[in-house]
């Protein structure tokens, strides 16, 4: 990828130069802003940087470089597994994102993953606006064999909730994953949708929901910070899901994202199939910016 | 919660006289600032920093004149740059439907985009002008794929062609051809499965699609909140079927969308629509000043030069 490239090529100057030279600082700059970290958090960095190559007296690039490993992976917050509720016999997740951030799919399988691991899970399909949203999940659901709870298009999402958790009560299911139509964090209405599936869920599982996921797509530029921002603010998240970092983008989009909200990155998708899907790790999101 | 880049001009002119010729020392300070904007407005670094050369070639000597303020002159020069680049008005950003009939649109993108809701906002599009179109279905990966465009079509009352499951996507566009010709439809509408531009087998798909088809068009549908990877995804998509224009959609958010700027500055692949909405009528043509005022973060900058 384009990243790789910037940064492998850094790390061949980086080497072969004893000093600290301005284009050094230049090319350090430039190969976080072509990997989204953005123009604030990468220009924080470098000062940052800078100051400490002054203070520990960093002769060599490889220095600098190592350094900025430690700096990235600081901003990122220490893997945390998913939580699940210790009072109540149902665990909820909630996930939301922008549309097309791939929502659904990580849903798939993350409920493939929980069911490997020996959860009883049950999907609500609460995207009832976007055309055969609850197709895609009836889809899923059957592929990797776990039930769907839904009603007909374009019926309230809320009411799909409420059954979904009575189903999922009822079948003895430990964890329901609720999808949710795709939404831009600036419609205030669908703002407030979110808001209301929230209460259904607390009104029947009162510690629930146990996780609020936002679901990034890789792709994303600066407006990932905004939207984690938005979404965070409007009903509170618990973490981030950032998918399609088997493209050539890096999603340096999170390091700012982690570092605002406090809220850590929890899984990684890799593809398309239902096993792409994989827990985050720190140090290894950020190796793969170097390698 | 970006800082106005006017502000942060008008900030960096402020020791200044305010009238007389703008120096390289004042444009490279202002310039410097715009690079920042550009940036945070998702445009390609290197496509930024062409940008930004072009810009500062114009305005150094440029004479300060009138009412405007060296803040507002830099801003002029950038703005009219920007909607030079971004397609101005030479007339390419229009749909090209003059091929014989069935006039194909072919649309290709990465995965989640926005394909299949831009497909039937196309048709629709074209109804509304009188044309006949039809829908093809060449998506079979996607889990229910078919259906959305299925249920997509039947809310507009447009026919989708569709076929079984396992059927291969470059056979179910030939035999849309043969579909359209007995339906009487005359533009055909090609909904591609989302794939990465570094998926060498899926690229071949589209490539072979493109092969046997002949599309008048090949439209690249790209999500506004794209960031630096855009141009390397729209060069490879480029290289790869030969686009001829450009839908950016989610344009109802916040994005500033610089994205559409890196893909035309290095594709020159025209914007000919704006996505702005889920809705099947959500779609605008493109106006090249709207998104330029939009990438620089202000709805006010066309008013503002206006009125001075
Ligand atoms: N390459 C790749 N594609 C992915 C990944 N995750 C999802 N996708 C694809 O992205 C597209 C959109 O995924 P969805 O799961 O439908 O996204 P969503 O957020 O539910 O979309 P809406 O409900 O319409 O807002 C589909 O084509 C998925 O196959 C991933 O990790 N890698
Ligand atoms: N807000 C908004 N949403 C849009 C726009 N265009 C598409 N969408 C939404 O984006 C999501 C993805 O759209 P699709 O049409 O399924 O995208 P696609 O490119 O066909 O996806 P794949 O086939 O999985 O690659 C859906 O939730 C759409 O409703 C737009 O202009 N504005
Ligand atoms: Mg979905
Ligand atoms: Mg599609």
């Amino acid at each position: 990828g384009r990243t790789r490239q910037f940064f492998s090529r850094m790390s061949q100057t980086v080497q072969e130069n004893d000093t600290l030279t301005e284009e050094l600082w230049d090319e350090l700059l430039e190969s976080l802003l072509a990997a989204d970290v953005g123009p604030n958090t990468s220009m924080w960095l470098i000062d940052r940087l800078r100051q400490r190559a002054e203070e520990e007296q960093m002769r060599t690039g490889s220095q600098v470089q190592r350094a900025l490993r430690e700096e990235l992976t600081s901003l990122l917050d220490q893997p945390s597994p998913l939580r699940f509720s210790k009072q109540s016999p149902l665990t909820v997740f909630l996930v939301i994102g922008v549309n097309g951030s791939g929502k659904t799919t990580s849903i798939a399988k993350m409920a493939h993953l929980l069911t490997r691991e020996g959860h009883k899970v049950t999907l609500a399909a609460a995207d009832t606006f976007r055309a055969a949203a609850i197709d895609q999940l009836k889809v899923w659901g059957e592929r990797i064999g776990v039930p769907v709870i839904s009603q007909s298009p374009n019926s309230d999402p809320g009411a799909v909730v409420y059954d979904a958790i009575q189903a999922a009560l009822t079948r003895g299911s430990d964890v329901l994953i609720v999808d949710t139509a795709g939404r831009l964090h600036t419609k205030n209405n669908l703002m407030e949708e979110l808001k209301k599936l929230n209460k259904i869920i607390q009104k029947f599982v009162p510690d629930g929901p146990h996780e609020l996921l936002i679901v990034i797509d890789a792709t994303t530029g600066q407006n990932a910070l905004l939207q984690a921002r938005t979404f965070a603010a409007n009903i509170g998240l618990t973490g981030v899901i950032i998918t399609k970092i088997d493209g050539t983008a890096k999603g340096g989009f999170a390091f700012a994202v982690a570092d605002d909200l406090g809220v850590p990155i929890k899984f990684i998708g890799t593809g398309e199939k239902v096993g792409d899907l994989i827990p985050f790790e720190p140090k290894s999101f950020v190796e793969a910016l170097f390698t | 919660m970006f800082e106005s880049l006017s502000k942060r001009l008008e900030g960096i002119f402020n020791n200044l006289s305010g009238q007389g010729k703008l120096t390289e020392e004042d444009v490279n300070a202002a310039l410097r600032e715009v690079r920042i904007a550009l940036m945070e407005a998702d445009v390609n670094l290197k496509v930024a920093r062409k940008f930004v050369e072009r810009v500062k070639e114009k305005a150094i000597g440029a004479n300060v004149m009138g009412s405007l303020s060296p803040a507002q002159q830099v801003l002029s020069i950038v703005n009219e740059e920007l909607v030079e680049v971004l397609g101005g008005s030479d007339g390419k950003n229009k749909l090209d439907l003059s091929g014989n009939p069935p006039n194909i649109i072919m649309l290709v993108g990465l995965q989640g985009s926005g394909k299949t809701t831009t497909a039937a906002k196309l048709a629709n599009f074209l109804t509304k002008q009188g044309q006949r179109p039809l829908l093809v279905a060449a998506d079979m990966y996607r889990p229910a794929a078919v259906n959305q465009l299925k249920t997509l079509g039947k809310q507009l009352n447009i026919p989708v062609y569709a076929e079984q499951a396992g059927a291969d996507p470059v056979d179910i566009c030939v035999h849309s051809l043969d579909y359209a010709r007995e339906q009487a439809r005359n533009v055909i509408i090609l909904d591609t499965a989302g794939r990465l531009n570094i998926d060498e087998r899926m690229m071949q798909e589209v490539m072979n699609i493109r092969a046997r088809l002949q599309p008048q068009e090949v439209l690249l549908v790209a999500d506004a909140m794209t960031g630096q990877e855009a141009v390397r995804v729209a060069d490879d998509f480029n290289q790869a079927v030969s686009l001829t224009g450009m839908v950016l959609t989610k344009m109802d958010g916040d994005a500033r969308g610089g994205a559409a700027l890196s893909i035309r500055s290095v594709t020159g692949v025209p914007i000919k629509f704006m996505g702005v909405g889920e809705k099947t009528d959500a779609l605008e043509p493109f106006y090249p000043d709207r998104l330029a005022s939009r990438i620089l973060g202000m709805g006010d900058v066309l008013s503002l030069i206006e009125r001075a």
